[in-house]
């Protein structure tokens, strides 16, 4: 099946209203396809009702598609049990979920845990926060000269017995894809626990959980081309049974009385107050309309737009790539030479080429790397050819003005 | 150098400032040449020294890093100020406000409309007052020493 760039923009009304821009911020949040914004207004238009509690036949319509939802999730993810898919308002709400759920369950005083230098913020500070208070030590897999994550290094700090090695699939400034199965497999060796951080990985391909042997694995929608507010935490269920809640209230519970309340099974256990409904739909409804392109050749063309700006960017006088050119997601991060990277974007903007700047929530990969910040370009299947001319040129300006 | 001495070194520049880009960038047509002036407009102003970059200087609520030096003369009762930024557009931005404010009497500045101090500048239609580049901040900050002042 081959790829049809324009027919595929076309998906997205968003192009139609902003013709004169660039969008090359697809990290941050991607735009949604038609398919999605008509499963969320056909719910409230047709469906809305609460969940899992209206006595009446149009909220158990609405329970039913959310739940529908919820095994199209498993589904893609082939996960075993559809319990194992846990509706968050995000990936950090999910990362938050874990860092404080497994506390005291399976973190206790004087253990350790392993994270890596190039997590984002969602990563590292709810750890920080609960391993601080439950005494438990944090690892920090370091970086090699060439900005990867220093396996070696990696297997020494698994030898000091963490319970819980989290981890981002692909570093949200770098793009660089971690060997997943690699870090997995030894974590496991180790009797770790492995969290992926899927957040920029999702969009690649949607993980085999099995087949990868994650024991966590979670994502946002809006990096999905779906909803925002809407995420995923996946676990295997005996871990994910494990999991203390982070809210209470709503669903999630059984029985209460002023002497104790018993909470409810998975999945509803991790899921207090009403959910997203219309945006797990959303959700949903972007993992099937994903279904209707072939991912290989979506792919391919976002690999050959992520080549030809890198060339292009490598032939520009003045730009420091930080990025690697194999085994990118399809990030870019830059700088001009002795530039701030809020200057070069604000030259971007005025050119209507929508980056992102600054410290990109990675504050630790910044002091490894010894740099203020970064401009970051990040592309989707969605950006064509014409994205990549444009950009390279308004370089090449912003370059020539700085001068 | 002292606090004293960047803000009194700093009069000047400001002053060329006023008198030479700042009408430049206004008449200015296309958007490369105002930000070849805005650019610049950095390097005519003294830099604040390590010692002058001091923690409670910074402003908060800025992407890259930025310090205020303010002064306030009792006896003329009149406002002075100086500025440094890790970044360029931020340093001509603040530098475009503050040619315009500098050495004002306290009872102008307090009412004075902070929001229209650059928008003849043109520059407005995409560099709008923003946490990216933490203009907004620094005029909060001015208004809150004039009104301090008062």
């Amino acid at each position: 099946m081959s790829f049809d760039v324009k027919a595929f923009r076309n998906e997205f009304a968003f192009f139609q209203q902003h013709p004169d821009w660039v969008y090359l911020d697809s990290a941050a949040t991607m735009h949604k396809p038609l398919a999605v914004i008509a499963a969320e207004l056909a719910f409230y238009q047709k469906d809305n009702s609460n969940v899992h509690r209206g006595a009446h036949q149009l909220s158990q319509q609405a329970t039913t598609l959310f739940e529908q939802a919820r095994d199209q999730i498993a589904k893609a993810l082939n996960a075993k049990r559809r319990e194992e898919i846990i509706w968050t308002s995000g990936a950090t709400q999910a990362l938050n979920m874990l860092a404080s759920g497994l506390m005291g369950t399976v973190l206790k005083p004087g253990d350790r845990i392993l994270l890596t230098a190039l997590e984002h913020h969602a990563n590292i500070v709810p750890w920080q926060f609960y391993c601080q208070q439950h005494g438990v030590f944090i690892d920090v897999v370091p970086l090699t000269a060439e900005h990867e994550l220093d396996l070696q290094a990696y297997q020494q700090l698994l030898e000091l017995k963490p319970k819980v090695v989290a981890v981002a699939e692909v570093s949200n400034v770098l793009g660089t894809i971690q060997p997943l199965e690699k870090i997995i497999s030894l974590a496991k060796v180790a009797g770790a626990i492995a969290v992926i951080d899927g957040a920029q990985g999702v969009v690649l391909a949607r993980p085999d959980v099995q087949t990868l042997g994650a024991d966590f694995y979670v994502f946002s929608g809006h990096k999905l081309y779906g909803p925002t507010g809407i995420g995923v935490l996946y676990g295997r269920y005996e871990l994910l049974d494990l999991l203390k809640p982070l809210c209470f209230g709503g669903e999630m519970i059984k029985s209460v009385s002023f002497s104790g309340t018993t909470l409810n099974q998975l999945p509803y256990r991790l899921e207090a107050g009403t959910p997203n409904i219309a945006g797990a739909i959303g959700l949903a409804a972007a993992m099937c309309w994903l279904n209707n392109f072939d991912s290989a050749a979506l792919a391919a063309h976002k690999q050959q737009l992520f080549t030809k700006l890198y060339q292009g960017c490598l032939a520009i006088k003045g730009l420091e790539l930080l990025s690697p050119q194999q085994n990118n997601a399809g990030i870019l991060a830059l700088n001009i030479k002795g530039e701030h990277p809020t200057d070069v974007a604000a030259i971007l903007n005025e050119q209507k080429i929508a980056v992102r700047a600054g410290t990109h929530c990675a504050m630790p990969l910044f002091q490894a790397l010894q740099l203020p910040g970064a401009v970051r370009l990040s592309l989707a299947a969605y950006n064509n050819s014409q994205d990549i001319n444009r950009t390279l040129q308004a370089l090449e300006q912003t370059v020539e003005l700085l001068q | 150098m002292t606090a004293h001495e960047l803000i009194l070194q700093s009069k000047a520049p400001y002053l060329a400032i006023a008198t030479h880009e700042l009408p430049a960038i206004a008449a200015s047509s296309d958007w490369q040449n105002k930000y070849r002036i805005l650019m610049n407009l950095g390097k005519q102003l003294p830099a604040f020294s390590s010692d002058l970059q001091r923690d409670e200087l910074l402003i908060a609520g800025c992407d890259s890093k930025a310090w205020l030096l303010h002064q306030f003369d009792g006896i003329t009762q009149t406002h002075y100020w100086a500025f440094d930024s890790e970044a360029r557009v931020v340093k001509g931005l603040v530098a475009l406000a503050i040619c315009q404010l500098n050495g004002l009497p306290n009872n102008e500045l307090a009412q004075l409309d902070f929001t229209s101090l650059l928008k003849p500048l043109g520059l407005y239609q995409n560099i709008s007052p923003s946490r990216q580049n933490g203009l907004q901040a620094v005029l909060d900050k001015m208004a809150s020493q004039i009104k301090a002042a008062n």
